[in-house]
């Protein structure tokens, strides 16, 4: 017997009426229509996860009430540019915890990917007729977009704790944010790349995230590092996340940093080229058997 | 050619072959069953038949589209249900299928349409707003079946998509399946190791660690014995 709920009701082919788009606008549409969608599905997952948001608050909040107060007494900062006067810790450790909103959910969305690759989504994603890519490159806006969110969130809160920027400086963030963002959100996705399950994540989390912040300006200036080791200042100086910590320090007060930029610029195609030769089919990174 | 075109494909983890020179054809609008025990690469195969990897050796070839050198159109033209779930389950029936219809570029209205169109197909328009979590397994897979069909592909691929459900939805979905092939004239390739799932008039292809054994129609493969034995005695498995 035939389950009569599953009965055939009507033709696959049932009228509609196809839109068939040709030249430029034909072949950039579902392009198009396919980054609203991510961006939509990642936000509306977002919304969903509000542990996350509250996590991804919390973080950065903890370390500008606990640890900066803390620091306050302990570190003097001399007066180096964007800053035009003296500037307390609090202050100065606000940039860094932009780009620790960012750096964390970078490799949050990596995770993520990793997970909906052992779950199948992912599967439903890269079997997409569009260009690899470019579905990728999806992806990472759509990560970087809510990461944006959550650091102007952060901001408000720190408006409200007595950090305000000018209108200007928020305004200019936006871009050395998206630029951040990418860069970040392509070292998680090249590295998701190469992270077969997500137990071997952890590890990674632990190599590269913390290295990556603690050898960095977000908690101390460059030449405070100088001050006790030649080498930690040198690696600090080489690390993508201190140029996306300066672009991010010297956007919020509407001043622009060209070769932090260029070098966070310089990572963010570096990764992204390295994701996108990770996730190539030739290359069965993405397979696993099942 | 159009249907379903694998030659000489072969496939490999490190040293461990999956694949050895795997060849069949499943004409436009046949029901195909790739019949193989665990581990016979079935899995594999679905992955290279819809570019999650690629090999250097053998040739794929979707509705007439070569997937070598033709990967976007030959994509354009699979339907695919995977043994795993893709499904989101936190979003609503409706936004998991007008997601899908995005990632082949349909948007708007046509979307929708599509996406009503096929939940009327499985009488389940009534549940379009409801999050995936809260359907049942077989409900679930009844969803991912509607929404492989939304793009109007011309092959379908399902790899084992009735593992986990009750006897009853396994047997609506391979019937819905085959109707879907009959009816609509889609090429179908379903892989699975459950004999009874096979009907006598379909083209059937028994895989066994990466080899293919035997082509042909059903009934002129098993002769007069039950297709179960007859895949015992080659597999050397129970299925």
């Amino acid at each position: 017997m035939r389950d009569p709920s599953l009965q055939l009701t009507g033709s696959l082919h049932a009228s509609d009426t196809d839109v068939v788009r040709k030249g430029l606008l034909g072949a950039i549409m579902p392009a198009l229509v396919a980054l609203r969608a991510i961006i939509t599905r990642e936000s509306l997952r977002f919304v969903r996860q509000r542990s996350r948001f509250v996590a991804a608050l919390v973080r950065p909040l903890l370390w500008l009430v606990v640890f900066a107060a803390g620091f306050r007494a302990a570190l003097g900062l001399s007066i180096t540019p964007p800053y035009q006067t003296y500037t307390t810790y609090e202050v100065y450790i606000v940039p860094g915890l932009c780009g620790m909103i960012l750096l964390f959910n970078g490799m949050q969305s990596s995770l993520s990917l990793v997970y909906d690759r052992e779950l199948g989504s992912m599967r439903l994603l890269l079997t997409s007729p569009l260009p690899r890519w470019w579905l990728l490159i999806c992806r990472l806006l759509a990560s970087t977009l809510i990461s944006i969110l959550q650091v102007y969130v952060f901001l408000s809160v720190t408006a409200i704790y007595g950090i305000r920027f000018s209108p200007l400086g928020y305004l200019v963030l936006l871009p050395a944010l998206l630029v951040t963002g990418m860069m970040l959100g392509g070292l998680g996705l090249a590295l998701s790349s190469a992270i077969k399950q997500l137990e071997n994540f952890a590890g990674v989390m632990n190599f590269v995230i913390f290295p990556m912040f603690f050898l960095s300006t977000a908690l101390y200036p460059l030449w405070k590092m100088a001050e006790s080791s030649e080498l930690l200042h040198d690696i600090c100086t080489l690390n993508p996340f201190t140029q996306a910590v300066e672009l991010i320090r010297f956007a919020l007060y509407g001043s622009f940093n060209g070769v932090a930029l260029m070098w966070t610029c310089i990572a963010a195609v570096v990764f992204l080229a390295l994701s996108v030769w990770g996730y190539d089919p030739a290359r069965g990174l993405t397979r696993r058997k099942t | 050619m159009t249907g379903l075109s694998v030659q000489n494909l072969s496939y490999a983890y490190g040293t461990k072959q999956a694949l050895d020179d795997v060849s069949f054809h499943v004409p436009s609008g046949a029901f195909c069953a790739l019949l193989g025990p665990n581990g016979a690469g079935k899995s594999t195969l679905f992955g290279l038949l819809t570019r999650l990897f690629t090999s250097p050796q053998g040739r794929i070839e979707i509705a007439g589209q070569d997937m070598a050198r033709n990967p976007r159109n030959a994509l354009k033209n699979i339907g695919v249900v995977f043994q795993q779930p893709t499904l989101d389950l936190d979003l609503s029936v409706q936004l998991n299928l007008t997601y899908f219809a995005a990632l082949h570029g349909l948007s708007g209205k046509l979307a929708r349409s599509r996406a009503d169109a096929a939940l009327d197909r499985l009488n389940m328009r009534d549940r379009s707003k409801e999050t995936v979590r809260d359907l049942n397994g077989g409900h679930r897979r009844r969803l991912e079946i509607a929404r492989c069909l939304i793009h109007r592909p011309k092959v379908l691929l399902l790899d084992e998509p009735t593992v986990g459900l009750d006897t009853t939805t396994r047997r609506a979905i391979t019937d819905y399946v085959h109707d879907l092939s009959v009816n609509d004239g889609l090429t179908v390739l379903w892989a699975t190791h459950l004999t009874d799932e096979v009907q006598n008039s379909d083209q059937l292809v028994i895989l066994h660690k990466g080899l293919v054994l035997e082509t042909g129609t059903c009934s002129t493969i098993r002769g007069a014995i039950p297709l179960n034995d007859h895949f015992l005695n080659r597999t050397g498995t129970d299925a």
